[in-house]
């Protein structure tokens, strides 16, 4: 049941890739604009042919060039998320849903509404509904395809960040619903390791590095390509209590981490973005300091590369999280793997739209 | 007032309308949405009737539409009359001459749909007339009923062309326009009065209903 996709093509973008996407899996592929991710989504949409491809789902070919087999866009079924949407503007909610439906059912077109929390919008017109609305119809118009592969082309560029926030949130909430294989294209690394299960980094039109998110994430060289600094990782936490302070305390497995506006529930499981160039270390408990969260684990591995840092990968329980340190103090400190460590963290290093929820809480 | 006139080019102005409509969709939407090569020389050639002279355009179309001409025979085989000095001669006329207040007006509308509206149509499932019907067509609307509209309010209004290929028979190619130049030549101002007057109102009557539609679609979309 799985997205395989191969594509090569020279004009008028070079491109030369392979990769399997596993039903019910989100693949990000991340790279910089002009690398070929969103070329790639529309090829596999049937919206652009590369000259030598071969694409299938579920056994079934869409495209194959060698064969001359090329399955016309609306026989693929396939649920595409544009960028800007994309929605029929003379047609309502519920209307644009309907459109993408074999038999069209309003009952069925008002529960897929539903599953994206747009109760009681199915009868208003496009321009009514604000960016986040909008951005909701167009995901329930491509499920309402009963797509066999989903594609999201940087589905969240479009709203401010306080919308993100929330739709990341229910793009995770949905993930049970997915049973297809889902790719999202997108630029942002917080974005891609919130949502992704694993991650293609794309530069001119290859595949440069593939891999489980959270060891994509903490591969300098991945991210070297796509010219960011941000090695960083996901620590799982439970939200513990809300502080009349506006500060939350999340439990993780050997300490507590206090942070700004977390608005989930006491008992929630989330998890954590934690950037590895915010992170001090310490080989003692440090007292007397403003950083409030001091979490206590134990050194895994220290990876070097060419620069003057190191990452320090830390054991927190049955979790990691990362480190960058420059070299020199590495040494200075005598940083030994099996080693007791101290991470101390600021609380407001943890931006608000780097905390999700688990996909497998309802 | 010469109601067979008026008559005569309602019925013209209703032919034209009727002919152009699916051409201005085929045509208008090829041109909006399609490159291939020769694209500038047809669009070219459909905004040619604008620049030209209406007699020189009507020279031509006489000497193609003639009794000598290869068309001219060909209608007379067919449909066992001639195609010059007749309303069926006039439709054809008219047709060609309307192109660009038909093809633009339509061609404009296909152009403000987005590409990437026209693509989430093919990606819900729609098949290239599904998506032409549902999403394509309502959207394209404000611009050809524009282009419909310049068509009729033009067609009642044309002289020139109509009195090179029709010449003014009564009844079968004498519109309103050629009737009211009649009238003039004979000194009778009060009918040409009457008679331009009625042009005015018909054609102010259609414009304003127009606008008014579109406006209407205006806040359908927003």
């Amino acid at each position: 049941m799985a997205l395989e996709v191969m594509a090569r093509a020279r004009a008028p973008i070079p491109l030369d890739v392979a990769f399997r996407v596993e039903p019910g899996e989100l693949l990000a592929l991340v790279g910089h604009s002009g690398s070929g991710k969103t070329t790639l989504l529309r090829s596999i949409a049937g919206l652009w042919r590369p000259e030598t491809a071969r694409i299938s789902v579920a056994g079934k070919i869409w495209l194959d060039t060698v064969a001359r087999l090329d399955l016309p866009t609306h026989r693929r079924r396939v649920g595409m998320v544009f960028q800007n949407y994309a929605l029929f503007p003379h047609m309502t909610a519920a209307q644009n849903v309907l459109a993408a439906m074999d038999r069209p059912d309003r009952i069925e077109a008002e529960r897929i509404l539903d599953l994206v929390n747009l109760h009681g919008l199915a009868d208003r017109k496009p321009a009514q509904l604000s960016g986040g609305q909008q951005q909701r119809v167009a995901v329930a118009r491509a499920l309402a395809r009963r797509p066999q592969a989903l594609l999201l082309d940087e589905p969240f560029s479009a709203v401010d960040r306080a919308t993100r926030e929330k739709l990341y949130g229910e793009i995770i909430g949905l993930r049970r619903h997915l049973a297809m294989p889902v790719i999202l294209v997108t630029h942002d690394m917080n974005e891609a390791q919130l949502l992704a299960d694993r991650m293609a980094v794309m530069e001119k039109g290859h595949i440069v590095h593939e891999g489980l998110t959270a060891d994509v994430m903490a591969d300098r060289e991945a991210l070297r390509a796509l010219g960011i600094r941000e090695v960083a990782a996901m620590l799982p936490a439970v939200v513990a209590e809300h502080l009349p302070t506006g500060l939350t305390r999340l439990d993780v497995a050997t300490g507590a981490l206090f942070l700004p506006g977390v608005a989930s529930p006491p008992g929630t499981r989330l998890r954590v973005r934690i950037i590895a160039h915010e992170v001090i270390l310490s080989k003692l408990r440090p007292e007397g300091l403003s950083a409030q969260n001091i979490i206590a684990g134990r050194i895994a591995q220290i990876v070097e590369g060419k620069g003057p840092a190191v990452t320090v990968h830390i054991t927190i329980g049955e979790d990691e999280i990362l480190a960058r340190i420059t070299r020199r103090a590495a040494e200075q400190m005598g940083l030994q793997p099996g080693e007791p460590i101290h991470a101390i963290l600021k609380s407001m290093s943890v931006a608000r739209d780097h905390v999700a929820r688990f996909p497998d809480q309802g | 007032m010469d109601w067979t006139a008026l008559e005569l080019s309602l019925r013209l102005a209703a032919w034209t309308v009727a002919i152009l409509l699916p051409v201005s969709i085929l045509l208008g939407r090829t041109l909006a949405f399609r490159q291939f090569r020769g694209k500038a020389l047809v669009e070219a050639l459909v905004m040619l009737p604008l620049v030209l002279p209406p007699t020189v355009f009507g020279f031509y179309l006489l000497v193609a539409f003639g009794r000598s001409s290869p068309i001219g025979q060909w209608w007379q085989s067919v449909f066992g009359s001639q195609l010059v000095f007749s309303f069926e001669g006039l439709v054809v006329a008219s047709v060609i001459f309307n192109l660009p207040f038909a093809i633009q007006p339509a061609q404009r509308g296909f152009e403000a749909i987005a590409p990437e509206v026209r693509e989430a149509a093919r990606c819900c499932g729609m098949s290239p007339l599904a998506a032409l019907w549902k999403v394509e067509l309502p959207l394209a609307w404000p611009g050809l009923m524009t282009a419909m509209v310049l068509t009729f309010a033009h067609t009642l209004g044309e002289f020139g062309i109509v009195l090179m290929v029709g010449g003014s028979i009564p009844g079968e190619t004498k519109t309103i326009a050629i009737a009211i130049y009649d009238r003039v030549q004979s000194f009778d101002d009060h009918g040409a009065a009457i008679m331009s007057a009625t042009l005015v109102a018909i054609s102010l009557f259609t414009i304003a209903v127009t606008f008014w539609l579109s406006a209407r679609v205006g806040r359908r979309l927003s």
